[in-house]
């Protein structure tokens, strides 16, 4: 272990953190490799280590021979400061090696409040921030993850995105940077080879103009840039590498258990809402191949408690034979299993029942929209009824808690709206008064909002944000409504909504105020520890830009999206067709009812989408 | 089953899990290996395992005692082998036996501990150290549940040498475990408070061994 970070490791909390060397990671030998990958997580360990995504890339890099792939966390503020002050730079937990040795620095961003992150994880390894600064092959930085779909703000810093699933992609990728390093290619003539590879986006061939008003006027492509970008998906999922021998954190993080992948994707179509429609096709593993990748990773990791992955886990098709193979194990052992992303309007209580035998904490449902009409208008298939008689079966089994999510800002809300989340709270309460099963523990009704926040990719792509002043005033009205006591309500703060708002429709200009907030202190700013408000928006001012351009403006049919260049699958018009439907109030079938040909299930080569 | 014993050692990238941390990895380390610990009957059922006298972050141990109870009756036969092979890095099982005494019965301690001085000379340094701990009272400030309060630390330390080697100096000792508890760390803290000039610019400490109070090894 190096000499400096030894004598920091006793002065920081939490150190296990940074050490590495927990059971099943990965330890290749440097001199037999040719390519050494630094993948890195612009957030804290306990982030990381809880992403799925990440434990999977690890795996399947590191399934090539020829290739180590590390992993690196950002450190929390007081391991910054203290590496800061030993001048220690970014080093990767397996070999504790420099990140600047690597070959390939790859990043996976899930959220765009984490671009700040990468540009401080590059700085804090000493790696020039810009890709035009980085004129040499190595080290390649690249990045990928549902931050990428628009990938703008960070453009200007990455040599290449991946845009969609990177079980394969990433693989394809390491082959021709080897190729590239054992054959001496430029940087130049590897980025023109590696935009050939399907999902791969490769920034500096894309040059966006601006019109006066500041809206993109063309995107113009360089020669070697292909018209569209692709999304990359892996098409059959049973097969698909999965890691059977994840790393096991010695210390605790946030998703402390073993996780299985039900299906990618969602039938869904909820109007707001990105995941939903940048992971489709829809594709499922079988309950057999589930319950033996369940079991196996019980057994490798000795954890006590499962999890089952997935968008809306109670739309898996085959929920029930998986829960009574993974019980028939679990059960006996004592294995907790947990089922999150349940929807209030097909939840069983049966299933409730056998995965939750010792406690009944609290159950929650994202309700998204406080009306009828609202959640029509958002394609958010959940009714009153429906909620109030999951209320009903889960008092009646004795549960004593439940949370509500909803969005305040939806495109078409209004005040009724806001109003009516405040008598749904009043019917569950009053639901648990009729139909508790044990009154005497009382009742926990939670209702918390966020700010809506247009996201690229989804039928809302198009809509305002609405103002932050605005925002208050509809957290205001909310919380005056709230009369009941028993009904506790959180709210998500405003000032990150916008920022967040900024970035996820941004587009290239945005760099230089990432790089601005970045100078100015900005890590870590998906965290309320380290983000500051202020920062950003000096920062959009010195640059000339206005937060209410990007977050607060509706933008026209016909208008270039700095994101055009990617293609997801699914088709610009049905997004448009979803969002006229929302000003009708128009609900659409879940792709089971009714197939509504989005466009993803082209990116099938020979499956079937299991909408 | 009766109650047993593990002895492992903790050393390397090991040495930074916390207590709460390493007994969450042993449980998952016994059930990699295919053993089941025996739980605890009620509302919020734990694994019965306990560790004497619990490590502070940064310090390594090659005499680690845990306590344990398993499900069943399962052949010992290898299980340190096993267990090891499921532990990560820096973690080791050594040997594995029906416990007899209680760890209560635990009176001395044996560790090592190296302190680095940068740009100063070992041999001196182990001089000045040697003269420091030769006094018959070393009383220093510690902070306690109760707020701080003076202690002579002398009457803990049994014996304590010092060895001048490549970057500092190997300090050896005997001191007392329980009753008092006598935290190594302290042999260097102290020098902070009476003879900072004697203070090493770090100091890591590792356990070797425990004994009873008549000096016979603990087991």
């Amino acid at each position: 272990m190096d000499k400096r970070l030894k004598r920091i490791l006793p002065r920081v909390q939490k150190p296990a953190r940074y050490t590495g060397g927990e059971y099943n990671q990965i330890i290749k030998d440097k001199a037999a490799v040719d390519l050494r990958v630094a993948f890195c997580f612009p957030d804290t360990y306990e982030i990381g280590m809880s992403n799925q995504g990440m434990s999977i890339l690890y795996h399947t890099m590191n399934s090539l021979d020829s290739v180590w792939c590390e992993r690196v966390f950002a450190p929390w503020g007081d391991m910054y400061d203290e590496m800061k002050k030993a001048g220690l730079p970014l080093y990767a937990l397996e070999s504790g090696d420099p990140v600047s040795d690597f070959d390939a620095v790859a990043f996976s961003i899930g959220y765009e409040m984490a671009y700040t992150t990468v540009l401080d994880m590059l700085d804090m390894a000493g790696i020039p921030l810009r890709a035009a600064d980085r004129p040499g092959l190595t080290p390649l930085v690249f990045a990928g993850g549902s931050a990428c779909v628009n990938g703008e703000p960070i453009a200007d810093f990455l040599d290449l995105m991946i845009i969609g699933e990177g079980e394969e992609v990433d693989n394809e990728l390491l082959a021709l940077l080897r190729t590239a390093k054992a054959g001496g290619w430029t940087k130049q003539r590897f980025l023109l080879e590696a935009a050939k590879i399907g999902g791969v986006y490769v920034p500096s061939l894309y040059a966006p103009e601006y019109n006066g008003d500041g809206t993109v006027r063309r995107i113009r492509r360089l020669p070697g840039a292909p018209e569209v970008v692709t999304k990359r998906i892996v098409e059959d999922l049973d097969s698909a590498p999965y890691p059977l021998n994840p790393v096991v954190p010695s210390t605790e993080v946030v998703q402390d258990r073993a996780s299985i992948e039900l299906f990618r994707g969602c039938i869904r179509g909820c109007r707001f809402c990105q995941a939903g429609h940048i992971y489709r096709p829809v594709r499922a593993k079988k309950p057999e191949t589930l319950v033996a990748q369940g079991k196996a990773l019980l057994e490798n990791t000795g954890y006590q408690d499962c999890t089952l992955l997935s968008l809306s886990s109670s739309d898996y098709r085959a929920l029930e034979p998986l829960m009574d193979g993974l019980l028939e194990y679990c059960e006996p052992r004592s294995i907790g299993l947990s089922l999150p992303s349940l929807r209030a309007d097909n939840f069983s209580m049966d299933i409730m029942e056998r995965i939750q035998k010792v406690r009944k904490s609290g159950l929650t449902f994202a309700v998204e929209g406080g009306s009828q009409r609202l959640r029509d208008a958002i394609n958010k298939n959940v009714t009153e009824e429906d909620l109030l008689h999951t209320c009903r079966i889960a008092f009646e089994g004795g549960w004593n808690g439940v949370k509500l999510y909803y969005m305040l800002g939806l495109p078409t809300e209004t005040d009724d709206d806001i109003r009516g989340i405040a008598q749904m709270a009043n019917e569950v309460l009053h639901c648990w008064r009729e139909y508790a099963k044990y009154k005497s523990r009382g009742v926990r009704i939670t209702i918390s909002t966020s700010c809506f926040i247009p996201k690229p990719f989804s039928p809302f792509q198009w809509e305002p944000q609405i103002p932050m002043d605005e925002y208050r005033r509809r957290v205001k009205l909310l919380r005056d409504s709230l009369t009941a006591r028993n009904v506790t309500y959180k709210w998500h703060d405003a000032d990150t909504s916008l920022v967040e708002a900024v970035l996820s429709r941004g587009d290239r200009r945005l760099g230089g105020v990432l790089e601005a907030v970045f100078r100015a202190g900005g890590r870590l700013d998906a965290w309320d520890d380290y983000f500051s408000f202020p920062r950003w928006m000096e920062a959009m001012a010195d640059a000339g830009l206005d937060p209410a351009f990007y977050a607060n403006r509706r933008r026209e049919k016909d208008e270039v999206l700095p994101w055009s260049m990617i293609d997801v699958g699914v088709r610009a018009d049905h997004f448009w067709r979803e969002r006229e439907r929302c000003y009708e109030s128009v609900l659409s079938p879940d792709c089971r009812k009714q197939c509504s040909a989005c466009g993803a299930a082209g990116l099938l080569k020979g499956g079937k989408c299991d909408g | 089953m009766d109650k047993l014993r593990l002895r492992f050692s903790k050393t390397g990238r090991a040495v930074y899990i916390s207590h709460l941390d390493l007994m969450r990895t042993l449980q998952r380390s016994f059930l990699r290996a295919g053993y089941r610990l025996k739980y605890s009957e009620g509302f919020n059922p734990h694994a019965q395992i306990s560790i004497a006298l619990p490590l502070s972050v940064g310090t390594g141990s090659l005499c680690e005692l845990m306590d344990f109870r398993l499900e069943g009756e399962p052949d010992l036969g290898g299980l340190p082998e096993r267990l090891s092979a499921k532990m990560p890095e820096g973690l080791e099982a050594l040997e594995v036996y029906e416990a007899e005494r209680k760890p209560a019965q635990i009176k001395w301690l044996r560790a090592e501990g190296v302190f680095e001085y940068d740009g100063r000379a070992p041999e001196a340094m182990a001089e000045g150290l040697s003269e420091f701990y030769a006094q018959d009272a070393i009383v220093i400030t510690r902070k306690t549940k109760r707020g701080e309060g003076d202690s002579d630390i002398r009457p803990a330390v049994r014996e304590i040498g010092f060895v001048p080697q490549d970057g500092g100096v190997r300090a050896e000792m005997l001191i007392s475990a329980q009753e008092p508890t006598l935290n190594p760390e302290l042999i260097a803290d102290a020098l902070r408070q009476k003879a900072p000039r004697l203070a090493p610019d770090f100091a890591s400490f590792t356990r070797i061994e425990v004994y009873d109070e008549n000096l016979r090894v603990f087991r």
